[in-house]
């Protein structure tokens, strides 16, 4: 091969450049287990303190049972914001990884639609590595860094209980989507097992009276826990579709609602201790005093510290070694 | 009535079959020429094969259509090419099937237009439009619209033919296609009846109640028969029972004839071999008695596939061999001189029996999913598991196939002596004839006429109306099969179907797959993170077994697969792969399109900066192999190369080697 990958710092000064077509060269290094230092290049030099502020990314989670319906609902917001000219970037967490290794990532072409996407639309399949709905320390990274180039970074994961809280470690906005009909979700909403998201959407609306009644139910459930800021919508993907433009506008809404730079610092803190825990385990977490040791550590340090750091601070307080 | 008659013996024999060789290739012309030929040496109906845009419905030159025009069958742009492939045949006399599905209600429109151009009633029109869109969600791949469209033009036909063209077949329930995707004798049954259901159920919402059990009796059935003839022959009479139980029971019919199982046959293709391919012509035999030897669920028409099928198409003396094998069968034997020869029998009733009520519960499991419609994943995953069986059963021995893993010595084969000449090549140049033609044709329209004709069309498909006489006028307006397609899917928007592989259970642990693990775990680390590999169907080639079974294994020793399902663009295939960031690109191409399509994919991939190494499989001629390596493909695989876990190795070590290089 006579062309040789960008290193590190090439591809940071490429997405503060808002370059996006560098995103499968960045992908690829932040998968690559060989090449951890560029990696860690690339994270630093796209710091907040680095970058004079948070990357100016959407960072948008989207999360719900399997065959839900998320990718066709993905499918059809990216023409939406696309229409309006703003660039995409798409992390589809694939559940299918099986004890091989191996995974079949089938959910790019439903949102990838017909259409050729050009530069201004990116979508990544990656497996869940360890369980089905974990997030791979991959995935945060790479939110972290395409919210500097793209205008929105959206990840798709599966489950329905603890993988809000993964997306939580790392969105924006959260949004969960759940079935007509499905109980089995609101169940877990009002038993206060799941995390009150921050767009609830009832999937499948072209498919009867259930999805209404289904988003009854969760305005009901929103109301009695007192999420009133919660906006729940119910959508149809399929064409003609109906309510994907409305909720769009909604994500956009709870982006200009909330303190964005509050939010990122919390999310880049909570997704550094994910990322800290899945690299030095239980053992790890223990030699920092636990989680509230672990949280402790991270609140002291500056704000402006970007999320691969932050994992070093805390291995150094760990007086575990850090170099790769 | 003289004399004791010999309950053995009938009184007279049966009438034959009626027999038929499925064809259409290049041009209208040529194919008329086939017909023709075909029908002087004996054939008795014709079968109507068109080429994959007209059953996609893309005009010839649009992106999709490169390479596939008139190649697998005739293209049918307009009323002109309709014209010219049924010259000089009397249409008031033929019996025309034709292989269509979701444009079948635009061919049924030209056919009908060109019959009152020669003064030929509606009434009279004899023929078979296949028409069953569901099995091509799951098996077929030449879908157009969504599902509920789709079912929706499906209904509309049923009720316009019914009416107005009393003596046509408007759905042929196809049980053949699903077999050829891996269906067990008990999915085909069940798979084919639950897509009936759906289409019943679409048809009964738009015509008079009093006329349903009319339209129950003109549902015919298309099946298949495998080389296992005895059950296969069982298979039959088991759907008879239950099409009769789902008639008297959902439906309320009750008149015997319009009761009574009626189906054509194209007997089993996906058992034929590329080696020693002589021995596909024992197994035709065969899967031929399988659907004729008992006379209570004989076959009402029957096609075969030809000696060279694993090859390439067949030539004209190819599938004569085929027609000469009904013959002898028909005129030769003493087949229809008898009475059914299995009433009675203990074996038969125990093997009816079995596969009916096999049948009865993976029914009420797609009932309870709510329909076939809603089934559609399901069925589909379930076919893709049960072909990974049986290629399982090949690769481990279990199941012999003659001259593939059994019995391999062979003496040098006078048939394929000459090798690229086994089989039928057909003209590149077509293609641009074509575009040159329907340009033609554009300029000599009434504009004007045209779009009035598209308006009312996109009008009647947004209403509930029947979409027929709109159809009728935009053919005899000279509207081209393109525009009525895309008319059609601006109103019903796209779909891509299930792919069926997503959610396959793991294999269940086996030697060679754990080797392999172990050296796809090898090479992920070599190459800093998880090997990775596109699996690529480019153009509308709808075949999708081999790239289904590729994803699967390769999944199964540890690989990360991106698999798209059909009908990607060579744009989209080289974008996926370098947003993916996958290691190895693999292509499957059946339609004999390889030659066009592979240096546009590799060009696109290169435009796009991957470097990744690509392999191709499917059915590739010998002859084109050193073509495709010499432009920078690394490996070709065909059916010869049964064993699934060796191929997956070879990309294994293609994967390490590209990324050095
Ligand atoms: C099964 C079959 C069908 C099924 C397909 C079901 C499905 N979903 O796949 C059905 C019945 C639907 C079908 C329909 C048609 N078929 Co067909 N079909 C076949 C048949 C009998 C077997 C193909 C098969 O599935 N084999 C089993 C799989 C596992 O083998 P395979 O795909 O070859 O894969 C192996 C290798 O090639 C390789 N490989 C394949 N892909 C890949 C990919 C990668 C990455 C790698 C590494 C390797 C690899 O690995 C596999 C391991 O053994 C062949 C003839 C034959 N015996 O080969 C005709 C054949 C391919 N069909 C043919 C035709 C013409 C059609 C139609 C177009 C007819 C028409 N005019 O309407 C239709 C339309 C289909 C469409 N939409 O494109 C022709 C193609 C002619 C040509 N190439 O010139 C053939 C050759 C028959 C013939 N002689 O006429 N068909
Ligand atoms: N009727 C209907 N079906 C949908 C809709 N969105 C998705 N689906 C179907 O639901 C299935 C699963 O969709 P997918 O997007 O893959 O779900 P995911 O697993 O949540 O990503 C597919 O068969 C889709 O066609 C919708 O809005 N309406
Ligand atoms: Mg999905």
């Amino acid at each position: 091969m006579s062309r040789t990958a960008l290193s590190g710092s090439e591809l940071a000064g490429r997405l503060r450049d808002r370059d996006v077509s560098v995103a499968p060269a960045v992908l690829n290094l932040l998968e690559d287990a060989s090449r951890r230092e560029e990696a860690r290049e690339l994270l630093v030099a796209l710091g907040p303190g680095v970058l004079g502020g948070e990357a100016p990314g959407h960072i948008v989670g989207v999360t719900g049972p399997p065959g839900v319906g998320k990718s066709t609902l993905l499918g059809a917001l990216v023409a939406v914001w696309r229409a309006a000219d703003r660039t995409v970037a798409v992390l589809a967490v694939d559940p299918s990884s099986k004890r091989s290794g191996g995974a079949l990532l089938a959910d790019r072409i439903r949102i990838a639609g017909p259409a050729v996407g050009g530069p201004g639309r990116f979508i990544r399949s990656m497996a869940a590595r360890e369980r089905v709905g974990g997030l791979a320390p991959a995935t945060r990274a790479a939110a972290q860094v395409l919210a500097v180039a793209f205008d929105v970074v959206v990840v798709e994961t599966v489950g329905v209980g603890q993988s809000e809280t993964e997306v939580a470690e790392l969105a924006d906005t959260v949004v969960v989507v759940v079935q007509p009909g499905a109980g089995d979700a609101l169940q877990f909403l009002k038993a206060g097992l799941m995390e009150v998201p921050d767009l609830l959407v009832v999937a499948k609306a072209d498919v009867g009276a259930a999805a209404q009644t289904t988003l009854g139910e969760a305005q009901a459930a929103l109301h009695l826990l007192g999420a009133d800021d919660t906006a729940a919508l119910a959508v149809s993907a399929l064409p003609p579709g109906a309510g994907i433009a409305e909720l769009a506008q909604a994500l956009d809404d709870h982006r200009a609602r909330t303190d964005g730079p509050a939010r990122r610092l919390a999310t880049r803190r909570a997704g550094a201790l994910a990322d800290f825990i899945s690299e030095y385990g239980a053992q790890g977490l223990r030699a920092v005093g636990g989680r509230r040791g672990a949280e402790r550590i991270l609140i002291a340090q500056s704000p402006e510290l970007d999320g691969h750091s932050l994992v070093e601070m805390l291995a150094l307080q760990a007086g575990l070694d850090q170099t790769s | 009535m003289s004399g004791e008659r010999a309950p053995h013996r009938l009184a007279a024999p049966d009438p034959a079959w009626l027999m038929r060789t499925y064809a259409g290739h290049s041009t209208a012309q040529a194919s008329n020429e086939l017909y023709r030929t075909n029908l002087a040496s004996g054939q008795t109906g014709l079968s109507v094969a068109f080429d994959l845009p007209t059953q996609t419905g893309y005009d010839p030159g649009d992106g999709l259509a490169r390479g596939e025009v008139g190649k697998v069958g005739v293209p049918i742009a307009h009323l002109g090419d309709m014209r010219a492939l049924f010259d000089g045949i009397d249409l008031a006399q033929m019996n025309t099937s034709m292989t269509i599905n979701a444009t079948a209600a635009w061919l049924l429109a030209l056919y009908i237009a060109v019959a009152e151009e020669r003064g030929i009633e509606p009434e009279v029109l004899q023929g078979t439009t296949q028409n069953d869109i569901l099995k091509e969600f799951l098996a077929r791949g030449t879908y157009a619209f969504p599902p509920v469209p789709s079912l929706r033009l499906t209904a509309d036909m049923v009720a316009y033919t019914v009416e107005h063209v009393p003596r046509w077949n408007p759905v042929n329930i196809c049980s053949y296609h699903l077999q050829e995707a891996g269906a067990t004798p008990v999915q085909e049954i069940a798979f084919a009846l639950a897509n009936a259901t759906a289409v019943l159920d679409a048809v009964r919402e738009r015509v008079a109640e009093e006329r349903i059990g009319a339209v129950f009796g003109r549902i015919s059935f298309f099946v298949n028969a495998g080389v296992r003839f005895v059950e296969e022959h069982a298979k039959l009479r088991a759907l008879a029972v239950l099409w009769e139980e789902l008639g008297r029971g959902r439906y309320g019919v009750s008149d015997p004839t319009q009761l009574r199982l009626r189906y054509g046959v194209q007997v089993n293709s996906l058992g034929l071999t590329e080696s020693q391919p002589e021995n596909n012509v024992q197994r035709i035999v065969l899967e031929t008695l399988a659907v004729t030897l008992g006379r209570n669920a004989r076959a009402r028409a029957v096609q075969l596939p030809a000696w060279n099928e694993a090859l390439g198409l067949p030539r004209q003396w190819d599938q004569q061999w085929s027609l000469r094998i009904q013959q002898v069968l028909a005129y030769e034997t003493d087949l229809l001189e008898y009475p059914d020869i299995f009433e009675g029998s203990r074996v038969m009733e125990g093997l009816v029996d079995e596969l009916v009520q096999g049948a009865r519960l993976e029914l009420a499991s797609i009932e309870q999913r709510g329909g076939a419609v809603q089934a559609l994943s399901h069925m589909k995953a379930a076919l893709v598991e049960s072909n990974r069986g049986r290629l399982r059963r090949i690769e481990s021995g279990e199941q012999v196939v003659v001259g593939v893993n059994r019995y391999l010595e062979t003496a040098p084969s006078p048939l394929t002596a000459d090798g690229a000449s086994a089989f039928l090549t057909i003209d590149l140049a077509h293609e641009q004839a074509q575009i040159d033609a329907l340009e033609r044709w554009r300029a000599e329209r009434n504009p004007n006429a045209v779009a009035e004709a598209l308006e009312e069309l996109a009008r009647v498909a947004r209403s509930d109306e029947n979409i027929m006489p709109a159809t009728l006028a935009a053919a005899r307006a000279g509207v081209s099969t393109g525009e009525w397609a895309g008319t059609l899917r601006d109103v019903f928007g796209s779909y891509r179907a299930p792919t069926g592989v997503a959610d396959a259970p793991p294999a269940r642990g086996y030697a060679e797959i754990e080797q392999l693990r172990e050296d796809v775990d090898r090479a992920s680390e070599q190459l800093g993170r998880r090997l990775k590999l596109l699996v690529g169907k480019p153009g509308l080639d709808g075949h999708s077994n081999g790239a289904e079974q590729i994803a699967l294994y390769a999944r199964d020793a540890g690989i990360e697969v991106v698999y798209e399902g059909i009908r990607l663009t060579p744009e989209q295939i080289a974008a996926s792969a370098l947003e993916e960031g996958v290691h190895v690109v693999g292509l499957s191409i059946l339609s004999g399109s390889h030659k066009v399509l592979v240096p546009q994919v590799v060009a696109a991939l290169r435009d796009a900066g991957v470097q990744a190494p690509v392999v191709v499989g499917g059915i590739i001629p010998q002859g084109d192999v050193a073509e495709l390596l010499a432009g920078g493909v690394a490996a070709v695989y065909g059916p010869r190369d049964y064993e699934l876990g060796a191929i997956v190795a070879d990309i294994v070590a293609l994967a390490v080697g590209g990324s050095q290089s």
